[in-house]
């Protein structure tokens, strides 16, 4: 077994410097990294391109970096829900790309499995192809995206064990899977760490070859953004 | 005229048994509530679960087990969760059947804008230019004219596009339309609703053939 296990969160933030490009797990509020988050608060490093589906609200999620202005380009698909960022977004201070979502689970997925690129229908035709190889095939025309090239991957599971094997829960396992072995260095937070050994091999979601370092996350707050529900009658 | 929940109404009856069906945020979200019961269908969401469900009762929320409209939900016997990688293989691969999505504009070529009003509201497409480029079964559902009574089915798009060449259904407050090479085709009037008021609510060329019917929902 190779021991992926750090003691703690700053730990498993070592080397993340100013200027870096990071990879962050999540939809919505839902399987965020909110261990790995509340450090890069603190740390309060500087200039960070962050590649994340949403940029979670005012006051929770990528929503604090924004706050402390430490990011200057988001790459994201939906980053509704949060003033703060279209207040620096409509600004000028916070440069956004805003891309397909399929697309972007899919430049996760492409730098973890080793394609520089891929063809996608998704975007041909809008603004986001502009300036964009574009190829048909089969008939259809395809937009050439490449795969992300990040230094940090931040992400969330449900439980992992020391060897860095993963298994997420319902949908906040999202893009948190897509992530690990994308970045240089893959750092997985767990709801529950336990030995090798005591994961069942046949569930296993993540394999630990994707992951570089794990630690056992403290006090998730696991926010709902939209609680919805039904009567009982 | 219909309202929300009759659009949703008529839309229902578009979902065929055995069918996989992702459904957008807003009207399309109702559809689910319209479904016959008699039927097989499961509801995609594009966070990464298959099997949709109803909303939990209160106190069974689960901040885990949400909707692409980040909504708590519940999940029916024979559903999934997956990765986003996954979710979009369903979607670019045509494995699901029937895509459901509001619109702002929809143009007379099937061209659809939905995802930015430039300098206004930027929230950005999440996951509907996937949906709409891969699927082969799009229906939109909307009302026929904007807040300030300017028609949404138009001649061409005035606001940045989501996907071209992508709408096959229309289903809005007045009418049921098909997108054809020739223009809007209209195929059903709301309840109550002449052609002549359909005419007036579209800028597009809309092609009327015969005696058009009112719909059944």
């Amino acid at each position: 077994m190779i021991n992926k296990k750090v003691p703690g969160v700053i730990e498993a933030l070592e080397g993340v410097s100013d200027n870096m490009t990071l990879i962050l797990g999540g939809f919505g509020l839902s399987g965020i990294p909110e261990n790995s988050i509340a450090q890069l608060v603190k740390l309060n490093i500087k200039g960070l391109t962050c590649i994340s589906n949403n940029a979670g609200i005012d006051d929770f999620g990528l929503g604090l970096l924004l706050q402390q202005k430490q990011i200057d380009k988001m790459i994201s698909s939906y980053v509704g829900e949060n003033d703060e960022f279209e207040r620096q977004m409509l600004s000028g201070e916070l440069e956004v790309e805003l891309i397909p979502q399929g697309t972007l689970a899919e430049r996760c997925r492409a730098a973890q499995a080793g394609f520089p690129a891929f063809y996608t229908p998704a975007g041909y035709g809008t603004e986001v192809a502009e300036g964009k190889e574009v190829r048909e095939f089969y008939g259809k025309m395809h937009v050439l995206e490449y795969a992300f090239n990040a230094d940090f991957g931040f992400v969330k599971a449900w439980k992992g064990d020391t060897a860095g094997n993963l298994i997420f829960k319902g949908t906040a396992r999202n893009f948190n899977p897509n992530i690990c072995g994308a970045a240089k260095i893959t750092v997985a937070e767990v709801e529950e760490l336990v030995p090798a050994g005591e994961l069942d091999p046949n569930q296993i979601h993540i394999p630990g070859i994707f992951v570089q370092r794990i630690f056992q996350g403290v006090l998730y707050e696991k926010r709902i953004e939209q609680r919805t529900v039904r009567q009982r009658n | 005229m219909l309202d929300k929940n009759g659009i949703a109404k008529r839309i229902a009856k578009e979902v065929k048994n055995g069918y996989y069906v992702n459904l957008g945020i807003g009207i399309p979200t109702l559809v689910a509530n319209f479904v016959r019961d008699d039927i097989e269908v499961e509801f995609q969401s594009e966070n990464g679960v298959l099997g949709m469900g109803p909303f939990p009762f209160e106190g069974e929320e689960d901040p885990d087990i949400i909707n692409a409209g980040k909504q708590t939900i519940t999940t029916l016997p024979g559903a999934s969760f997956f990765d986003s990688a996954m979710s979009f293989s369903m979607i670019r691969g045509k494995h699901v059947d029937l895509t459901i999505l509001g619109a702002m504009e929809v143009a007379e070529n099937g061209d659809i804008a939905n995802w930015k009003i430039p300098g206004k509201m930027v929230k950005g497409m999440g996951g509907a230019m996937d949906l709409v480029a891969s699927a082969e079964n799009i229906i939109v559902a909307m009302m026929h004219t904007n807040r300030v009574g300017a028609s949404k089915l138009l001649k061409r798009c005035t606001l940045p596009l989501t996907g071209v060449g992508c709408v096959k259904k229309i289903v809005t407050n007045l009418a049921v339309i098909e997108v054809t090479p020739e223009g809007f085709k209209l195929l059903e009037r709301a309840p109550g609703v002449s052609v002549e008021q359909i005419e007036d609510a579209t800028e597009g060329k809309l092609i009327v053939e015969g005696k058009v019917p009112e719909m059944v929902l």
